[in-house]
């Protein structure tokens, strides 16, 4: 059986992902709307950067965000400007890693539903009085949905299983960073086998359970599922 | 009379378009011309959607854009209405929903009462609850123009709306066209490549090659002007408007007037009173020095001979008065030659056929 001290890793692993996703929607959304319209020559290196968390080795990133959010780091001196101390093994430093780590899983799925829907209907917007902002959630948030599902979904799911991130910029400290991932990690160290699985079963499930609603329910755009 | 001013420069590398265009406030301006003339672009640059370097746009006394006092209204602030070639109809909303986007975000919009007008007029009353993607390609059309027209819009401008059907969906719209084109009481601007198309809806005929106006005018005028190809092609013919007049059941037909004579037509099942827009190709039209009297053409008509083209090839074009009418004559050279036809001499032409375009 899951014991309380899982439990609660459980329940800070769904709020970190859930914070972390509702911020990955909001800078990934103009985001993949800028990089699906632009000519910009940025284009390529911004498009690189978000994608660096895929092909990069979670420790690398964990790594130099700890550097990054310690006291004489960048983020560290900015937050403690701020008068909140520095991020690294906290609750926040774990959502910003999980944000970073997880950003393409957003961006992606959104950039392509974005670049499906053509000039034309933004084009037909605007002559029927539709201003840019306007049409974006009238036309392409509506025609972008499916992307949106998925983007939700992938960006949850994934920071529901991040290791190595958490590893070296949130440590292991008992409902304050510690996650499922690092939980489980901790009853193979103990030879809790049973206590592993219980936890890893859920996990499996769960995952399992979003990518059969993924593939059977999301029909209507074949680009806004990546693993397809 | 004249209050859609348009000046446009634009270069885009390879393509430049130069217009200066004075259209009237009233009917269906038609921009004619080849794939490539800069007709689409310059409806375009009208709507907002491209954006000329050098451009100055007027129309109903408002400026819509003047590049050298920095004004550019963008499209969604203008007054207009659009179609487009495809009908751009957003396919996660049903075509009743796809008709209120625009009208709810505009104060003066058209109203429900004239909205269900404009619904029964296109003929799309049991298409509403549907969805675009289970609409025919006319029928798509039919809503992209009620969605245009429930604006209540200054101006509507079409680019090519019926290019994308085939010709069994363009016959079933044609007529809806039609009817439009004799209701609206605001200016509309017709983007085609159709000769039939500029036959049956155009009042204004606009002609642009290569990014230029070539001509612009009265749809007779222009159609008839010897120095343009229009005039050259197999297909020439000019369109009048004509008023049924009186109906000859024993024969099966209609006789109809126009400034300065009357025709006989085929029997059209209207009104009198009705008007019409009938179409004489140049082809249909021979000319003769005396009046004609044992023949078996109805319509003989005196007219005078107003223009000629030189006798390059084995054809001639003619252009001759009837009345107030503007006809063309396609004739061999040879008969040019034989029958001395000057500028100024009285004939009679003979019309073999003509057709009825609404």
């Amino acid at each position: 059986m899951l014991s309380s001290a899982d439990l609660d890793t459980l329940l800070l692993t769904f709020k970190v992902a859930a914070i972390a996703t509702t911020i990955m929607l909001l800078i990934g959304t103009p985001l993949a709307w800028w990089l699906s319209r632009t000519n910009s020559s940025l284009k390529g290196v911004i498009n690189a950067i978000v994608a660096l968390p895929l092909v990069l080795p979670p420790t690398v990133l964990g790594f130099y965000l700890l550097v990054l959010m310690g006291p004489t780091g960048i983020i560290g001196q900015f937050t403690q400007w701020l008068g909140i101390g520095t991020l690294s093994f906290t609750f926040y430093g774990l959502v910003l890693g999980s944000v970073l780590y997880s950003m393409p899983f957003v961006v992606q799925p959104l950039q392509s539903s974005f670049a499906m829907i053509g000039k034309q209907s933004l084009e037909a917007a605007a002559t029927l009085r539709a201003s840019p902002l306007d049409s974006f959630f009238t036309v392409v948030m509506p025609l972008a949905k499916p992307g949106f599902i998925t983007a939700a979904i992938l960006g949850f799911t994934h920071t529901v299983g991040e290791f190595g991130v958490v590893m070296m910029i949130g440590g292991n400290i008992p409902n304050k960073t510690r996650v499922v991932s690092v939980q489980i990690y901790n009853h193979v160290e103990a030879l809790e086998y049973a206590d592993a699985h219980w936890l890893a079963g859920c996990l499996l499930l769960f995952s399992f359970t979003v990518l059969l609603v993924l593939y059977t329910q999301i029909k209507t755009s074949p680009m806004a599922q990546p693993f397809k | 009379m004249t209050v859609i001013n348009a000046r446009f420069k634009l270069n885009y590398g390879d393509f430049t378009l130069d217009v200066d265009l004075a259209l009237p406030s009233t009917g269906v301006s038609v921009l004619f011309g080849h794939s490539g003339s800069g007709k689409t672009t310059l409806l375009r640059c009208i709507a907002g959607l491209e954006q000329a370097q050098q451009g100055y746009l007027e129309i109903n006394g408002a400026v819509w854009q003047d590049s050298e006092r920095k004004i550019f209204l963008s499209t969604y602030k203008r007054p207009l209405g659009y179609v487009f070639q495809e009908a751009n109809l957003f396919s996660h909303l049903s075509v009743l929903d796809n008709l209120h986007y625009g009208l709810k975000r505009v104060k003066n919009n058209l109203g429900m009462i004239k909205l269900n007008q404009t619904i029964d007029l296109l003929g799309i009353g049991h298409l509403l609850a549907r969805m675009p993607s289970n609409l025919s390609g006319g029928e798509r059309q039919r809503v992209a123009i009620a969605r245009a027209l429930a604006l209540n819009p200054e101006i509507l401008l079409m680019d090519e709306p019926l290019a994308s059907l085939d010709i069994k969906r363009k016959q079933e719209i044609l007529p809806y066209l039609a009817r439009l084109h004799q209701q609206l009481d605001i200016p509309v601007i017709y983007v085609t490549h159709s000769q039939q198309e500029v036959a049956q809806l155009a009042d204004t005929l606009v002609i642009l090659e290569e990014g230029c106006v070539l001509a612009s005018g009265s749809l007779a005028e222009t159609q008839s002007r010897l120095d343009l190809p229009l005039a050259q092609d197999r297909e020439a013919a000019t369109v009048w408007q004509v008023i049924i007049s009186e109906h000859e059941n024993d024969y099966h037909l209609t006789r109809v007037e126009f400034e300065g004579g009357s025709l006989s037509l085929a029997a059209v099942d209207a009104e009198i009173g009705t008007m019409l827009r009938v179409q004489i190709y140049a082809r249909d039209v021979s000319i003769s020095l005396v009046e004609p009297n044992s023949t078996s053409i109805l319509n003989i008509l005196p007219a005078v001979i107003s223009q000629l083209t030189e006798e390059s090839d084995s054809q001639a074009v003619v252009q001759l008065r009837v009345g107030q009418q503007l006809l063309l004559a396609h004739i061999t050279s040879k008969s040019l030659v034989l029958l001395r036809l000057k500028v100024g001499i009285s004939v009679f032409v003979q019309i073999k056929g003509t057709s009825i375009l609404n």
